[in-house]
């Protein structure tokens, strides 16, 4: 039985070593190919009418023009009349021409009448509780409304107030009364007045859960001896994906699709496509080399990517090509949901943690939006929390490197931090006091904060809030610490090695500028002591064994697995044909260098080619799995950021002097690409936490800013000195591979909002950090005299 | 970047676009290929809106097409020529991922008229290659690992490139300021400078 475990440090040849990535050379000099680059024979483009209306009702629409157009070859109507669209952008009515000017003018020559409802696209205000302007109370509302513990009195009142919009039959009233709802309750309900017309729709914007509690925030409370209050948030950013989404379908027969499409999620793409046009998964082939960005925005199948399939079927299966504008892109593939909190801590002196409370609230569009994990990291005894989901008209949400985890880190860190202000103490000692509550990574943490605290110089240079030196420019030291899961997912690949000693894995994967390829290339020719080169990976297509979507930082664990997997048993099996050649046990014998040999005596030895002749005629294929045999990748990591910042108090601008980022990933596979991945996400964090928000307009209901001149993101001037420590060797590497991409986003947003109240005296409460926030910010401190 | 700022990217100097757009409010025929009209007492070349034969020298090759004066550089590199390795992301001047050189200088792609572009030699990414081998600043951007998703790399490159040429031992300032006018979102930056220090040096 083999044993499916990472080598030791000092019997690895590839893994752990810094390796350039090997799509490098072909991306550098343009050569590599994106979906937005392929020009397939005869191909057709496609463009889509949108809806100008953050909430509306289709009511006709008329095609009949652009039909007529010449260059027009068909017009597909995405959501017809009488279809509710919720974002501005949505997609409408979409046609293919013969090149993309043609299908701009037939979009334009459509009319589609609308009728206009009410919309929300704004979520920085917390929902007030009680009754407001809001229409009638829902069901769902209702009962969500009574399991937050409001009063009796309160949700009858909430009744009187507002009505309700649906009728209450005896049956539902006896179903509820068998539920243990109040008498007075169920009374005050037969008596409400029933709302159900279409201007006072079925629905609230808010959407409130239920109080979530552990232990006794009340008592906690009451032991503490220091209590600090704040109030923090981000909006809504949008994920602007330099290449925009989209892709090409075809009908290459009557039966069957081929599909470039630029995504994250290969493997699970056709079945995605299949049920939305109700054909088998087994009939579309989807294929995908290079992806131009994700970040979490391409995991799953989009309107026009539905659309550019029908409408291939519609022009005879010529080839459909939708690629996004740059606009549309903005409004409506990315959206990271907003989260904003009124938090409360309470502290003894010496800086013990005793108690949280904390009312949050976000959006992320239609489907309200995740619920940040509070508080983060730090397992506080005492809490009391609730969430509110406001359901707006933003635009659809998306999944963004480490969902909700930035919101929480934000949210969290800063209350910490602003505790820390009032306690006088320095947070780096008050995280160490309390490191306990952030089992099971307290070891890990504190080694970090060691690492940290000497990158950064943080113990001889922290100074408590407020800095004083003359003059208008104000520098400060703010940390964060963060945590995510990473386990790699499922993953399958084929490995063959062929009788002439040349290697082939395939896998259906995608690399998206992680680094995958380089990654697999790199575990295959460590097990089998053979050059990268000699090895042929193929990826990029759902021909080849599924492995999983490229979210949640597991492709890392997932590929790494399966192919260390299945190049132990394709080696094996070399091993069992070559050793009697060699005059030894299949055991005996080790890869190592381009040859097989027997460990204990080098000398007797085959080279690479000679051992796989021995094969004879055929090529050996294994199949390697994740999950299987062997602890090759887990979950849970642990990081620490810290962020040098100086602020101008007179004009309010930030600048980044310099980031730390201290990050453990479990094995390391290629420092080099690992290195990036932290890299990126700082300057990643420093663009959310200085600039991006999707700016939106409540009149209108539209996005005000998408595009690149409008949303800023940071640039390479903008993000200071960047410094980079992978937590590797004993403690670590034993752990398996644990996944990369999402962690180290987390907390630059809060180690830099830390580092300007550090700064400056005084929070900035909401991100991006602007210069008009931290003028107002600066401004309130003053009493609204500056 | 300063050469872009310094440089009237269009070829048409002001004085000449005035006398052009004098003529705006008379009616242009609807005729392929260019029209003389006379203008302020001169005689200026009108083209489009039809489509007008246009050649262009990439990379030391020319290509032909009959194109809408309309259209861009950048459009008619990747859609008439599969000249894809600029990039088509912000297309309107924003973010540098369409940048080439025309006649030696930085241009973005997407805000140069094809039609513009004519006479002059344009070099995109792939055409700073020595036949297989990478040109020094695209090898300095695989060492330093000044990529991941890839898709700002070869306006990078190109600007890089060009940005060295000009400043070929170039102070932090300099690269914050010369390399601004290109955006990236998976966060290369770090190697970008990576290959600057690395290639400033020698």
């Amino acid at each position: 039985m083999p044993e499916y475990t990472w080598p030791e440090a000092g019997k690895r040849t590839f893994i752990g070593k810094r390796i350039s990535r090997v799509d490098g050379p072909l991306k550098s000099s343009g050569r590599a190919k994106y979906t937005y680059d392929i020009v397939r024979p005869g191909m057709l483009y496609g463009k889509v009418l949108r809806s100008p209306y953050a909430h509306a009702r289709v009511v006709s629409i008329d095609t009949s023009a652009a039909e007529k157009m010449p260059g027009v070859k068909a017009v597909h109507v995405v959501q017809g009349a009488g279809k509710e669209v919720f974002w501005a952008g949505d997609d409408v009515v979409a046609v293919a021409a013969v090149d993309e000017r043609t299908a701009e003018d037939a979009v334009r020559a459509i009319k589609v009448e609308y009728e206009r409802l009410p919309h929300l696209v704004v979520d920085a205000q917390e929902p007030k509780s009680g009754a407001d302007s809001r229409g009638p109370l829902s069901k769902t509302e209702l009962l969500a409304l009574i399991d937050t513990d409001a009063s009796d009195n309160q949700v009858v009142q909430q009744i009187q107030n507002r009505g309700i919009s649906f009728h209450p039959t005896p049956e539902l009233l006896g179903q509820w009364r068998e539920q243990h709802i109040k008498e007075e309750v169920l009374q005050a309900l037969q008596k409400a007045e029933v709302k159900t017309s279409s201007e006072t729709p079925d629905s609230s914007w808010y959407k409130v859960t239920g109080k979530q509690t552990q232990g006794d925030a009340e008592k906690g409370f009451q032991e503490a001896e220091v209590v600090s209050e704040g109030t923090y948030g981000q909006p809504v950013i949008t994920h602007c994906c330099l290449e925009t989404h989209g892709g090409i379908a075809e009908w290459t027969d009557d039966q069957n699709i081929l599909a470039h499409f630029s995504t994250q999620n290969v493997p699970g793409l056709a079945e995605q496509l299949g049920r939305a046009l109700g054909m088998p998964a087994a009939n579309i082939h989807v294929h995908q080399d290079h992806v131009g960005g994700g970040f979490g925005s391409k995991l799953g199948l989009d309107r026009w990517g539905v659309a550019a399939a029908q409408l291939s079927k519609k022009a005879g299966g010529k080839p459909v090509k939708i690629m996004l504008e740059r606009d549309s892109e903005l409004k409506v593939a990315g959206c990271r949901p907003s989260a904003y909190a009124r938090v409360k801590i309470g502290a003894k002196k010496d800086g013990t943690l005793v108690a949280w409370e904390s009312y949050s609230w976000g959006s992320g569009g239609v489907g309200g939006g995740g619920s940040p994990p509070l508080p983060y990291v730090l397992n506080i005894p005492n809490q009391v929390k609730q969430h509110t989901a406001v359901v707006n008209n933003i635009g659809p949400a998306r999944a963004w490197r480490a969902p909700n985890h930035p919101q929480a880190c934000l949210i969290t860190m800063s209350a910490l931090d602003d505790l820390a202000a009032k306690l006088n103490i320095n947070p780096l000692d008050l995280y160490r006091k309390n490191i306990a509550l952030a089992k099971p990574r307290e070891k890990i943490y504190l080694e970090e904060f060691q690492v940290a605290d000497d990158l950064m110089g943080w113990s001889s240079r922290w100074h408590p809030r407020g800095d004083k030196t003359p003059g208008p420019v104000k520098r400060g030291l703010g940390l964060s610490l963060h945590t995510w899961g990473g386990r790699g997912h499922n993953s399958q690949c084929d490995l063959t090695i062929f009788p002439d000693g040349s290697v082939e894995i395939k896998m259906g994967t995608q690399d998206i500028g992680t680094g995958t390829r380089t990654a697999i290339l790199m575990v295959a020719a460590d097990t089998l002591g053979i050059p990268m080169e000699g090895i042929k990976l193929l990826i990029g297509d759902n021909s080849y064994p599924p492995d999983g979507a490229s979210g949640g930082s597991s492709t890392i664990g997932g590929v790494s697995s399966s192919t260390f997997r299945a190049a132990v048993d394709a080696r094996d099996q070399l091993f069992a044909t070559v050793a009697p050649a060699l005059n030894a046990q299949p055991a005996d014998l080790e890869a190592v260098g381009g040859s097989v040999r027997v460990a204990k005596d080098p000398s007797r030895s085959l080279s690479w080619s000679a051992a796989c002749s021995k094969l004879g005629p055929h090529a050996v294929t294994v199949r390697g799995k994740n999950p299987g045999e062997g602890e090759l990748t887990n979950s849970g990591v642990g990081g620490v950021q810290m962020a040098d910042v100086s602020v101008d108090v007179e004009t309010g601008v930030v600048k980044i002097n310099k980031m730390v980022c201290v990050q453990d990933c479990g094995l390391v596979v290629n420092p080099k690409t690992a290195e990036s991945q932290c890299l990126g996400a700082l300057i990643m964090g420093v663009s959310y936490a200085l600039y991006e928000e999707k700016v939106m307009d409540q009149a209108t209901g539209i996005m005000l800013n998408p595009h690149m001149d409008s949303y800023r993101l940071a640039g390479l001037g903008d993000v200071g000195e960047l410094v980079v420590h992978m937590m590797t060797g004993p403690g670590y590497d034993e752990r398996g591979v644990i996944g990369l991409g999402e962690p180290p986003t987390v907390s630059p947003g809060a180690a830099i909002s830390n580092a300007v109240a550090n700064a400056i005296g005084v929070r900035v409460p909401m991100l991006p950090l602007t210069p008009d926030r931290v003028l107002e910010a600066l401004e309130n401190a003053a009493g609204g005299h500056a | 970047m300063s050469d872009r700022e310094q440089e009237g990217s269009s070829g048409v100097s002001r004085r000449e676009f005035l006398k052009i757009s004098g003529i705006a409010a008379a009616s242009v025929p609807l005729i392929a290929g260019p029209a003389v009209l006379k203008v302020a007492g001169e005689e200026v070349a009108v083209h489009g809106p039809d489509k007008t034969p246009i050649t262009l020298n990439v990379n030391g090759k020319n290509y032909s097409a009959e194109l809408e004066p309309r259209v861009t550089l950048l459009d008619a590199l990747r859609q008439d020529f599969e000249i894809t390795g600029p990039k088509r992301v912000c297309d309107r001047g924003a973010c540098g991922a369409c940048t080439v050189l025309l006649d030696g200088k930085t241009v973005y792609s997407c805000s140069v008229l094809a039609i513009e572009a004519q006479g002059k030699p344009i070099v995109t990414v792939e055409g700073l290659m020595q036949g297989e081998q990478l040109h020094p600043v695209q090898a300095a951007f695989v060492e330093n690992d000044a990529q991941q998703c890839g898709f700002c790399t070869p306006g990078f490159v190109v600007a890089t490139k060009a940005f060295l040429d000009k400043h070929p031992h170039p102070t932090p300032e300099q690269v914050h300021r010369g390399l601004g006018g290109n955006f990236c979102r998976c966060g290369t930056y770090d190697g970008i400078r990576k290959v600057v220090s690395q290639l400033g040096k020698a």
